[in-house]
């Protein structure tokens, strides 16, 4: 539902909807809504430290400061902005494509957002309760452990809040993936995205769970006086390590697969083609997947693991470079022969290309381990990750937003606009990293506060910032963008791009319940199988009936905003067990909703045959 | 479901229903000699280098029987929860053989 329909039914109303919503399409709002303003957040705080950074000696902020905001640059952007974004991506266009009517737990997903908002505020509160966490976003031990103010405490909880968000989001999504595909649509005909989606759920499925057991760990030495990574009393620092890295490297996979699936979809359709080497694609994905898991290591090359570990996760390593190797060439060949439209969808897509394959190369560079040593925590590494995450994740998300807006929100983006939000930000990515690889070569460590004058690193610094204005420009351009399309562009119609699959047959926005009858899919880029053969629409695969709905629900707000108060007692007992009380009420809060939500039956509701008849004729 | 149909398919039902009952008693019964043989083992006096592979062996396939006789996994439409269990065993399995053969910590 349009925003221009909700604002008639009042401010409160509008509010208590998206509160209350369960349904897969706002929820996708509200993802959006959220992990935007957490990108902002963590680009203003890369935006601090790149002008700390300007010049030699510089006096901009302090040390401590610094620190923190190094930490809250990573931690925010990795799990506060990249990963509610692609859950906006997933919700908006998962059920959509596979014909679905909604997720498969509509209820889990609206808690699994709250989770992750909550989880995120918590973070952010430490900003103004005596500092924010300044361990780095990876709070090795022992410098989280002894780290003085409760900032680290406040990683801990809002990371496990935000984490059980994401891991109710993933099993949702696997379940929804497996379940709930439209009839005739085999495995081998889901579109590109909802295959990498699935990969991806897969993922966060067996992931999440070791970040959870080394935040408790870590909740319990910093909070109960346990001793798990306390070396004097027999405890290790390098489990953290090992526990971080297993879940922590399967978690850059989670990050850059889905946006994979948005290229391959990009590509295709406005190429005018199908996918080049589908089942290749499809197969490269398991295998990133997979090896995702025997990699984890790489990042601690330098930690004395000794040559054999290092060597064999050298090479597992290096071999993830060739399923994304088969993805880079199918992707090229895909467009190869095609009717190409530069959109700006298609621009996004195109950039990413040189940029992703630069940052893969410079991965198999920091793969070898005995190299390693020269590059490890030098500006280097800030580059090559910056290069996969802001050239491959941002830019796809960007690609998608252009591309799936009008699904989401009912009209384009505005082309001239996107594009000159895309040049300002795609020159001053590379002005700003691409230097940054010569910087660590020359022995710039990252984290540090303050570089000092005649060791050459002064222009390359320089350079790196005007870079950064840059990029802050165009995401300011795009912000610009969205706000005149929602104000002067016309409605979009059902399939302005000429798409390919399923969710391009149903209106810009989709109705509440999606489709009216469940579409019959005949094969790969089920709607253009349709097009092809003269046909307007989807063969349905059922007689017009009933559709049973889900109830909206306060539940999961109200559920997580116990945990909210929780985390805060949590943090604070240590001072003065008073705190505790917080905990109680805060638990209290989140199992006697749980307990409501168990007793109090909710069957939903069912719009009638004869409504649907009555609405608006589309399919 | 299963009263709009007619007799004869009933009757499907109730022989189908017969076996699945007869195998959960059988596993059943299996599982609790498995238990005893377990404990028999540790209480007399062989060699524990015998009886610690020997109650690896009975609890893995104790685990067995209890996921595709109890927990239906031989039935059709659990070939996604096979695969998700057989991926998950393959990682752990992986991780630990790392820990335990090439990582010094």
């Amino acid at each position: 539902m349009s925003t221009a329909v909700a604002q008639k039914k009042g401010f409160g109303a509008f509010m208590w909807d998206y509160l209350t919503t369960v349904d897969h399409k706002k929820i996708a709002h509200l993802y959006l809504v959220a992990g935007g303003l957490f990108f902002l957040l963590g680009g203003l705080e890369a935006m601090i430290i790149r002008i700390q950074l300007i010049k030699p000696d510089n006096e901009f902020i302090s040390a401590g400061l610094y620190n923190e905001m190094i930490t809250m640059h990573g931690t925010t952007m990795i799990f506060l902005a990249a990963m509610p974004l692609l859950f906006a991506l997933m919700n908006a266009v998962v059920p959509l494509q596979i014909g679905a009517r909604d997720v498969a737990f509509p209820f889990l997903n609206s808690l699994g957002f709250w989770l992750f908002f909550f989880g995120g505020l918590i973070l952010n509160f430490s900003w103004f309760m005596g500092g924010a966490p300044d361990a780095g976003w990876t709070a090795y031990a022992p410098l989280s452990t002894t780290s003085p103010t409760h900032g680290v405490d406040f990683y801990v909880m809002g990371l496990q809040i935000s984490g059980a968000g994401t891991l109710i989001g993933g099993i949702n999504f696997l379940v929804t993936i497996v379940n709930m595909r439209a009839p005739g649509m085999s495995y081998m005909r889901m579109p590109l995205f909802t295959w990498t989606v699935f990969v991806t759920s897969t993922l966060i499925l067996f992931a999440f769970p070791a970040l959870t057991v080394g935040l408790f760990l870590m909740m319990f030495d910093r909070m109960f006086g346990s001793v798990f990574f306390d070396v004097a009393s027999g405890g290790n620092v390098i489990i953290w390590e090992h526990l971080f890295w297993i879940f922590g490297h399967p978690e850059v996979y989670i990050l850059i697969l889905p946006v994979f699936g948005v290229f391959s979809e990009v590509f295709s359709t406005f190429s005018k083609k199908r996918l080049f080497g589908y089942s290749a694609m499809v197969f490269a994905t398991v295998l990133i997947g997979f090896l995702g898991f025997m990699v984890w290591a790489h990042h601690m090359f330098t930690t004395g693991m000794g040559p054999v570990a290092n060597s064999i996760f050298a090479v597992t390593t290096m071999a993830i470079a060739v399923p994304t190797g088969i993805k880079i060439f199918n992707w090229l060949f895909t467009m190869w022969g095609g009717t190409i439209r530069m959109t700006t969808a298609m621009l996004w897509s195109v950039a990413f290309i040189p940029t992703f394959t630069i940052g893969g190369m410079t991965g198999v560079m920091l793969a070898a381990a005995a190299a390693d040593y020269q590059y490890h925590d030098t500006y280097f590494v800030v580059a090559h990750f910056h290069y996969v995450i802001v050239g491959g994740v941002v830019f796809g998300i960007f690609a998608a937003l252009h591309y799936w807006w009008p699904k989401m929100f009912g009209k384009v983006l505005n082309e001239k606009l996107g594009k000159w939000a895309f040049w300002p930000f795609f020159i001053g990515f590379h002005l700003t990293f691409f230097i940054q690889h010569f910087l660590g070569l020359m022995g710039m460590p990252r984290r540090y506060w303050k570089f000092l004058d005649g060791q050459g690193l002064d222009t390359g610094n320089l350079i790196s910032t005007i870079g950064a204005f840059f990029m802050a420009l165009g995401v300011i351009i795009f912000l610009w963008n969205v706000i005149y399309t929602a104000m002067k562009e016309p409605k979009a119609s059902a399939d302005p791009f000429d798409g390919r699959t399923l969710e391009w047959s149903i209106p810009s926005p989709p109705p509440f319940y999606n489709f009216k009858q469940t579409p019959l899919v005949r094969g790969l880029d089920a709607l253009w199988i349709e097009k092809s053969e003269g046909k307007k629409a989807m063969t349905p695969a059922e007689p017009l009936g009933d559709i049973h709905m889900p109830y909206g629900s306060i539940i999961p707000f109200v559920m997580s905003f116990g945990l909210f108060i929780a985390g805060f007692g949590f943090i604070y007992q240590v001072d003065n067990p008073v705190w505790l009380s917080l905990v109680f009420i805060g638990m209290g809060i989140t199992l006697g909703s749980m307990f409501v939500r168990s007793v109090k039956d909710d069957l939903g509701y069912h719009i009638h045959k004869e409504d649907l008849e009555k609405g608006d004729g589309q399919v | 479901m299963a009263k709009d149909t007619n007799s004869t398919h009933n009757e499907f039902e109730k022989a189908e229903h017969k076996q699945e009952m007869q195998h959960q008693v059988i596993s059943f019964v299996m599982m609790i000699i498995f238990t005893i043989a377990a404990f028999a083992l540790v209480v007399s006096d062989v060699s524990k280098y015998f009886t610690i592979p020997i109650i690896l062996l009975l609890a893995v396939v104790q685990v067995v029987f209890q996921l595709y006789y109890f927990m239906h996994m031989k039935n059709k439409d659990h070939e996604m929860p096979a695969l998700m269990i057989y991926g998950g065993i393959a990682v752990a399995f992986m991780t630990i053989l790392t820990f335990t053969t090439i990582i010094w910590w």
